[in-house]
């Protein structure tokens, strides 16, 4: 099945440096519809709103985090099956093992590079 | 000596007052021996609350309470009020301009970046290729902000936690704090040499002088 380039993609940072380098390597990669959120709540309150095909998300954000956020997602029955991606500096064990627990689709640890980001969404959306 | 002759009269033990006695009746001052072994005696014949024991640890409550009464004093003098009211939140400061330095320096790097790739277009094949590769290698580098600025937050966090600390501190000694602030009014700053005093480092952007004040005020001199 061939990956949908036009897709909206939603990408969750409170940092907008981060938001904006996601978006820059994203579109170097032929995703050119791609929306932000600083949080997880506006994050949640876009996806009720509009279709997406992925969401990239931070995990340490206020008021809501990432986690919550992917707990949120996959609780809605609209939303349950949205691929969902964390990219985060939160490294531990126990936050991958959170995270796939809550239903993650694949973890990115930040700093990452742009090779590590392709491979991930190959990995969640197929090959393209 | 006469009085202790009295006193021995009063309830003295026999021997112990044999021994007063002997002593007194010696043409030379007793030995320190002498002293030692007749307090000894005479701790010994005391009844009661006041035993041997109870003088040894009346002795070190007391030694305990100058000791604690001395560290009071020593916690006061580094004036850990200064701590709270002061460094702390200026360290806080300090840091949160790092961020904000670092996000707006990332940013101009972006934007430089964007608009570099925005040109490939206008390149030939090989060179846009590589003008691709070399931006993407600057927006991967530029992750180190974020990773930066979630460090210097939970150094912030930690501030926040020594400054609990110190507050309650603060807040147990606080009478000795504030005679020692009484008694010794801040002298570091006139200590200082002319020289030191000009040393402040970079100033945070609100305070910071804007090129155009320092232009205006060295035309000033003219």
């Amino acid at each position: 099945m061939s990956v949908d380039m036009n897709m909206n993609i939603l990408i969750v940072d409170d940092y907008k440096t981060m938001l904006r380098i996601i978006r820059n390597l994203l579109k170097q990669l032929g995703f050119n519809n791609v929306d932000e959120a600083t949080d997880g709540s506006m994050a949640l309150q876009k996806l009720r709103d509009k279709d997406y095909g992925l969401v990239i998300s931070d995990w340490n954000m206020e008021p809501m985090t990432g986690i919550q956020l992917l707990r949120e997602v996959r609780a809605d029955s609209k939303l349950k099956n949205l691929p969902f991606i964390m990219i985060t500096a939160e490294s531990k064990t126990e936050n991958v093992v959170a995270a796939k627990e809550a239903g993650v689709n694949n973890y990115i640890v930040k700093p990452f590079n742009a090779a590590t980001l392709k491979t991930k969404l190959s990995s969640v959306l197929g090959n393209f | 000596m006469a009085k202790s002759a009295k006193t021995s009269d009063a309830g003295m033990p026999p021997e112990l007052n044999a021994r007063l006695t002997e002593l007194q009746a010696q043409s030379r001052s007793p030995s320190r021996e002498d002293v030692a072994e007749v307090v000894t005696e005479m701790l010994q014949s005391l009844e009661g609350d006041l035993s041997e024991v109870n003088l040894k640890v009346y002795s070190e409550l007391e030694g305990l309470a100058k000791y604690i009464l001395a560290a009071k004093r020593e916690i006061a003098a580094l004036r850990p009020d200064d701590i709270t009211s002061e460094h702390l939140p200026k360290a806080t400061d300090e840091l949160d301009a790092i961020v904000g330095s670092t996000e707006e320096a990332t940013n101009g790097i972006l934007q430089a970046m964007e608009l570099l790739e925005g040109l490939t277009p206008q390149m030939p094949a090989e060179i846009a290729e590589q003008v691709t590769n070399a931006v993407t290698q600057v927006y991967e580098s530029c992750n180190f902000q974020d990773i930066t600025g979630q460090r210097i937050t939970k150094v912030v966090k930690t501030l926040k936690h020594i400054e609990d600390r110190v507050e309650a501190l603060v807040a147990a000694f606080g009478d000795e704090i504030q005679k020692y602030r009484e008694h010794h009014p801040r002298e570091e700053q006139q200590q200082k040499t002319t020289d030191e005093k000009l040393l402040n480092g970079p100033q945070l952007p609100d305070d910071a002088g804007k090129q155009a004040d320092i232009d205006a005020l060295l035309a000033s001199f003219d």
